[in-house]
């Protein structure tokens, strides 16, 4: 009697789970799946002010131990180099779509008028870690390279490789253009850590973590995403079906 | 006895001579089809929801929390087995597609039930407590006879009883919305628009928790509806819920 009961337990949630991976793996299903990406993100886009601005906290309110997440070293001779010159020679490239293409040295963007803001941090795994940041507003720089009317997203080239994959990501210009979305070289009063992504990180405030790339040598104004590395837009929408969208 | 809410089927309303046998109309349209869509949508959106929390295990109070914060609560590994998850094996990315998917129809249902149910008076009339059944004596009267298995019968099977209506009303107008905010707040991008939430919950890390300690509690919910349902006489429930038709159980004998 129990066996048969463990039996049918048994068989019947093996059915229903086998169902459901099944449709998981099901392009179809995905597909329909995947749509809801497109309608959270209008819908967030439809009760969001362009501007709406992430709460910003006090200093009182630091994570007192920021975790990081991701790479914590790139492990390439580059960066390795660059680490021992205090990152004297890094330059931020910024090219694509642009009327004037720009190589900034880094201390000329750290010399720039910087947006200092003390943000959560949240992670697409759940956790949040709350963080003081400084930096240069990105609308500035693409201001100054100038945008062609063509591009629609603004990418990320990272320094840093993930399974032998280089590291990247992408915003639309709504995000790129927001008044907290800074290239940030300052963390809670000091220079970027390089777990955290020195020298230059980006900060997104109104999405997951994992667009916030770290270690940024390049920033590429484009038409389409399909063109860039995987074409989802990023190296974990590439490589693990994570949303482009991630303001949820 | 509501006798709006309880259309008898003229045809049937007449108990045969000896067999006291009535079938009455119990649930109407929208309740079964909400019914139905919610089995479905929130058995995806616990399993789907478990997989998430095994992405990081750890609960927390407040504005932030990480793995070198205070946590009340903490497993290490990936502590929900393949069983109760979707997809099966690990895997985030899936778990949330699923389900920030299926939130959809959890909040367009749960928004549609409620308009039809305060229009066509389902709300005020089946699921609002009468006062006379809130008063301490009463509601004990009511936990005994559960705790007996002495269930409603005759007319008064056709009304929720007290216990009843306090859990369908702490589910529709307590843990449903309570799910619905909540998964918001951990929204970075709905806190930009609606920070007031921040406010409500006391942080992105605490709504975090209350989801998960409501999603439990939906959970116990489900365990002790689906037990009610089966003590209760399943295929009479269960056919209630699809055709909306009841067969009232003939009143015990007199002692």
């Amino acid at each position: 009697m129990i066996s048969r009961r463990r039996f049918l337990v048994a068989g019947g949630s093996g059915l229903l789970l086998g169902g459901c991976d099944r449709l998981n793996n099901s392009p179809g299903f995905r597909g329909l799946l995947r749509s809801a990406e497109k309608l959270n993100m209008a819908s967030q886009r439809l009760i969001s002010p362009r501007d709406a601005l992430a709460r910003e906290y006090s200093d009182a309110d630091l994570s007192p131990i920021f975790r990081s997440n991701g790479t914590a070293m790139p492990g390439t001779p580059d960066y390795a180099r660059h680490l021992a010159e205090h990152f004297a020679n890094w330059r931020l490239t910024v090219d694509g779509l642009v009327a004037r293409p720009l190589s900034i040295p880094l201390a000329t963007l750290r010399g720039l008028p910087a947006r200092t803001q003390v943000t959560r941090h949240d992670c697409v795994e759940g956790w949040s870690a709350i963080g003081k940041w400084t930096g240069v507003p990105l609308s500035r720089i693409l201001d100054h390279a100038g945008l062609s009317t063509r591009a629609k997203y603004i990418v990320f080239h990272s320094a840093d490789f993930i399974g032998g994959k280089p590291y990247y990501e992408s915003i639309d210009l709504i995000d790129a253009f927001h008044p907290q979305t800074i290239l940030a070289w300052g963390m809670n009063g000091r220079l970027l850590p390089v777990a955290n992504g020195a020298p230059l990180r980006l900060r997104v405030e109104r999405q997951l973590g994992y667009k916030h790339a770290k270690y940024i040598q390049r920033i590429e104004a484009v038409a389409s995403l399909a063109d860039v590395a995987g074409g989802k837009g990023g190296y974990w929408e590439d490589n693990a079906d994570y949303e482009w969208y991630a303001g949820i | 006895m509501d006798e709006a809410a309880v259309i008898a089927e003229p045809a049937e309303a007449l108990p045969p001579a000896g067999a006291p046998r009535r079938i009455a109309y119990r649930h109407r349209l929208p309740t079964r089809i909400w019914h139905w869509v919610n089995a479905l949508v929130v058995f995806v959106m616990l399993m789907s929801g478990l997989m998430i929390f095994n992405a990081h295990p750890r609960l927390y109070w407040g504005a932030y929390g990480a793995n070198f914060d205070h946590s009340w609560l903490h497993f290490t590994g990936r502590p929900m087995p393949g069983w109760a998850t979707i997809p099966s094996t690990y895997n985030l990315a899936a778990a949330r597609r699923w389900h920030l998917a299926f939130a959809w129809p959890l909040v367009v249902g749960l928004v549609l039930f409620l308009l039809t149910s305060f229009i066509n008076r389902h709300a005020q009339r089946d699921l609002a407590p009468r006062a006379n059944e809130v008063r301490p004596r009463h509601v004990w009267h009511d936990i005994v006879q559960h705790a007996r298995l002495r269930f409603p019968r005759g007319e008064a099977a056709l009304n929720y009883n007290i216990l009843q209506k306090l859990s369908y009303v702490a589910v529709i107008f307590v843990l449903l919305p309570l799910m619905i905010l909540t998964g918001l707040t951990m929204s970075p991008a709905v806190d930009a628009a609606w920070p007031w939430l921040l406010d409500l919950f006391q942080g992105r890390q605490s709504a975090r928790s209350i989801h998960f300690l409501c999603a439990m509690a939906l959970l116990a919910f489900i365990i002790v509806h689906l037990v009610m349902v089966v003590l209760a006489g399943p295929i009479n429930e269960v056919r209630s819920m699809i055709t909306g038709r009841f067969r009232i159980p003939p009143e015990r004998a007199p002692r």
